[in-house]
């Protein structure tokens, strides 16, 4: 029953959004101010039918309603409540209507953020935003209706994976998707704006905190996934490169080189063409995004299915769009050189296109890592991986420019600064980084010239973002990020580069020498819980000064679907987390298992947070 | 002018060669061949028959044969008792042994089951607590798994009971 209504609510919005599209085509010639009426209603109507059938869903998914073959194949009765909810997105078909009620939802939101700006510039938005609404409600009925059901009714659901039962994972999806789904906005915006011909500070202005406000999402989203990978999938790395993850990276980087050029459109009004690209590319990407995880192309713990009739319409769904895109800029953009572009060397415009530059190229490779086998299997039929070598070798050398870049770039004024003939601060803080960064590799096994020009770099760029809190010429946001963003990649290299690891079979009353410590297999007892069995370890971890750790790590046997994973157990303070996962090798007796030590893990995700709440500060302060 | 068209062609003829290529990446993953084995190698595992309890070693399985079927099955499983007419199916249409893996399950359940439905299997093999499956990478039951008997790889992993398009797949790559 419910599951009608649902499936019905869905082609009630797919005949809406022809009728926006329609009527808003005939109302673009009216010069009124007031958004018609009309089409505000219908947009409203719109919203509360896919909200409507998303609760459809919702409920389908909390009462256990079998009938339904997305909750039969994704849930189970003895799933604890939180998880029932949360296996609403943990799907294709439910994770699509989520990706829809976004959709409608800032639309909705933009309508009524935008009550005083131009008709024509909001129809137009509506009406690009509507086809890509359209497009979804299409691929959803057609390909992947959540609302399908089976008879005869089954007993018991075939339960969600056991692997996906974890509350970072549960909010992941809805917060990656927020980031993806407002880039859309971003893209239909645009390109109204593009063929209204304002492309102007005034609507970098408008669109400034939607930019601002998919960034923190995407942003919040990438970290959640890769917290859950972290705890959960227990490789004891948060990054891995894998096809998926580069997928939300790709859009982050060109969000973030949007999220610096639309400052430049709002202050200096140039730069214009260049804005447009990045708000198409970042949609596109957000987009192929969809395509390469949902179509099954990549194989990966995110695809749900392999139904090749999926991915041939995203496919050309999304290469739709950017021919509409393409074809729209190339008719109705106006010539560039009427806009001088031309900066000085000196001045924040050059500072941003250089970030823009590294953002792009960081793009490029992993744009390029993640696609090149799949044109090679094309090509050549050969099958390979591109592991996190080729990245590695190709970001890092850059990095050490980005960093010494990244440190002066925010102090640069606008148009045209001076050079100062002797900045004494500079040298202290250079020299200061310098022995800071001798200090680290003294103190340490490890010594690589090249990873301590590394070292020094990022502190660098982490003292000039420190004494940028002092400057009177940035604002506050800015400052948190900037400064937020200098701790992570500090961060991320000091962990990348003092990360140990000890792994070993191991039978219960073995004692192992690790380095300086030493790790002592106790016992292991049994244990049983409401949807898995488990079997908990005990280890002991003495270190140089005789300092003892207790580790629990868990295995669990989960009943619905049948699986096993593995729970780290993970003592984590402000230095350094310390890691022990184990795996069953044979006949409850030999097992695996993988000490870790990995310093500042905790600050990574700290500074993500921090790095968000800038972005949050700045959109309250764009808000106003 | 001419410029911009120049430029205009570059790119969408770029784009539409981006999108055959994708195009033809989605065809791609949906045949195997048995050189794409991109699964992993069952490593040997020791159970014992169903019927006579005799141990036996997964490696002395079918030495003569090419390719070997694994089925997961039990008899509390309601989608086994849907899957099991496409199982007989496929064992009267090909030359290939199907191994039986009866998971977790009661014998004298399990043994009523087959004198119901029929028994297929040519082996069958107990997994009583469940952690043969396990080690195989098994999510549930049932489960079916084309397996190269020479190197123990899985050539092909069906989740959920197989309906007559997977038999009728099964026999296909089962023959090359």
């Amino acid at each position: 029953m419910i599951s009608h209504l649902g499936s019905y609510s869905l082609i009630f919005c797919t005949i809406f959004a022809f009728l926006i599209i329609l009527q808003s085509a005939k109302l673009i010639g009216n010069q009124s101010k007031i958004f018609p009426k009309k089409i505000y209603t219908i947009i409203t109507l719109q919203l509360f039918f896919v909200i409507f059938s998303f609760s459809c869903l919702l409920i389908a998914f909390v009462s256990s309603d079998f009938s339904n073959i997305t909750v039969y194949n994704n849930s189970h009765t003895e799933k604890p409540f939180f998880y029932k909810i949360s296996g609403v997105w943990g799907n294709h078909e439910g994770s699509l209507l989520l990706w829809l009620l976004v959709l409608v939802l800032f639309l909705f939101l933009f309508i009524l953020d935008t009550k005083n700006y131009d008709n024509k510039y909001k129809l137009l938005t509506v009406i690009f935003q509507e086809i890509i609404i359209l497009g979804f409600l299409l691929f959803i009925i057609i390909t992947s209706n959540p609302f399908d059901y089976i008879f005869p009714v089954p007993l018991e659901g075939l339960g969600l994976n056991p692997i996906l039962q974890d509350p970072a994972l549960a909010i992941h999806p809805p917060i990656l998707y927020i980031g993806y789904v407002g880039t859309s906005l971003i893209f239909s915006s645009s390109l109204a704006a593009v063929i209204n011909n304002t492309v102007n500070s005034e609507w970098a202005k408008q669109i400034k905190k939607w930019v601002f406000l998919s960034w923190i999402f995407l942003t919040l989203g990438i970290m959640l996934g890769s917290i859950w990978a972290y705890y959960e999938l227990g490789w004891g790395g948060f990054w891995f490169w894998d096809p998926v993850e580069n997928v939300s990276l790709m859009p982050w980087f060109c969000l973030t080189a949007l999220l610096h050029t639309i400052l430049v459109l709002e202050k200096r009004n140039a730069l214009k063409n260049w804005t447009i690209v990045l708000s198409i590319a970042t949609f596109s990407l957000s987009m192929s995004g969809t395509f390469l995880v949902r179509s099954g192309i990549l194989n990966s713990i995110h695809t749900f299915a392999n139904d090749p009739s999926r991915g041939v319409f995203i496919l050309t769904f999304l290469f739709f769009l950017i021919f509409l895109a393409i074809i729209v800029l190339f008719i109705y953009s106006e010539n560039d050189k009427k806009t001088s572009n031309n900066f000085n060397i000196l001045s924040k415009e050059t500072a941003v296109l250089v970030n823009n530059w590294f953002m792009m190229y960081f793009l490029s490779v992993v744009l390029i890592g993640t696609i090149y086998p799949i044109f090679l299997e094309v090509f050549t039929n050969e099958k390979i991986s591109v592991g996190p070598p080729f990245y590695q070798k190709l970001m890092i050398p850059f990095l050490i420019p980005f960093f010494i870049f990244m440190s002066f770039g925010p102090r640069v004024k606008w148009i045209n600064d001076k050079l100062k003939k002797i900045n004494y601060t500079q040298i202290i803080v250079f020299i200061s980084s310098l022995i800071i960064a001798y200090i680290i590799f003294t103190n340490s096994s490890v010594s690589y010239l090249f990873s301590s020009f590394l070292i020094a770099a990022s502190i660098f760029l982490v003292l000039n973002s420190l004494r940028d809190f002092f400057s009177k010429s940035i604002q506050i946001p800015q400052k948190i990020s900037h400064f937020s963003f200098s701790i992570l990649i500090l961060s991320i290299l000091l962990n990348g580069i003092y990360s140990e690891e000890f792994n070993s079979n191991m039978k219960v009353g073995d004692e192992l020498k690790f380095i300086d410590k030493t790790i002592k297999f106790k016992g292991i007892n049994f244990d049983e819980k409401d949807n898995y069995k488990l079997l908990r370890g005990d280890f002991e971890v003495i270190d140089s000064g005789k300092n003892t750790l207790n580790f629990n790590p868990e295995i669990r046997i989960y009943n619905q679907p049948v699986i096993s994973t593995s729970e780290a157990d993970i003592k984590t303070n402000l230095f350094n987390d310390n890691f022990i996962v184990f795996t069953l090798l044979k006949d409850n007796e030999i097992f695996n298992v993988r000490y870790q030590h990995k310093p500042f893990m905790i600050w990574i995700w700290i500074s993500i947070i921090m790095l968000a709440f800038g972005g949050t500060l700045a959109v309250i302060k764009y808000g106003k | 002018m001419v410029n911009k068209k120049i430029k205009l062609f570059l790119i969408l003829s770029s784009l539409i060669f981006i999108f055959f290529t994708f195009y033809l990446g989605l065809n791609k993953n949906n045949y195997y061949t048995t050189e794409n084995i991109v699964y992993k190698k069952i490593e040997n595992f020791e159970s014992y028959e169903f019927f006579s309890n005799k141990k036996i070693s997964f490696k002395n399985i079918s030495p003569d044969k090419k390719y070997i079927i694994l089925n997961i099955w039990s008899s509390w499983c309601l989608p086994c008792r849907k899957e099991h007419k496409n199982l007989i199916k496929l064992r009267e249409n090909i030359k290939v042994d199907l191994i039986g893996l009866n998971y977790k399950d009661k014998f004298e359940n399990a043994k009523s089951f087959l004198s119901e439905l029929g028994n297929p299997y040519d082996i069958i093999l107990k997994d009583k607590n469940g952690l043969i499956s396990i080690e195989i990478g098994a999510y549930g039951v049932p489960e079916t798994y084309l397996i190269n008997n020479i190197n123990k790889k899985i050539i092909k992993k069906y989740l959920g009971p197989i309906n007559e398009e997977n038999v009728k797949e099964i026999q296909s790559l089962a023959k090359q």
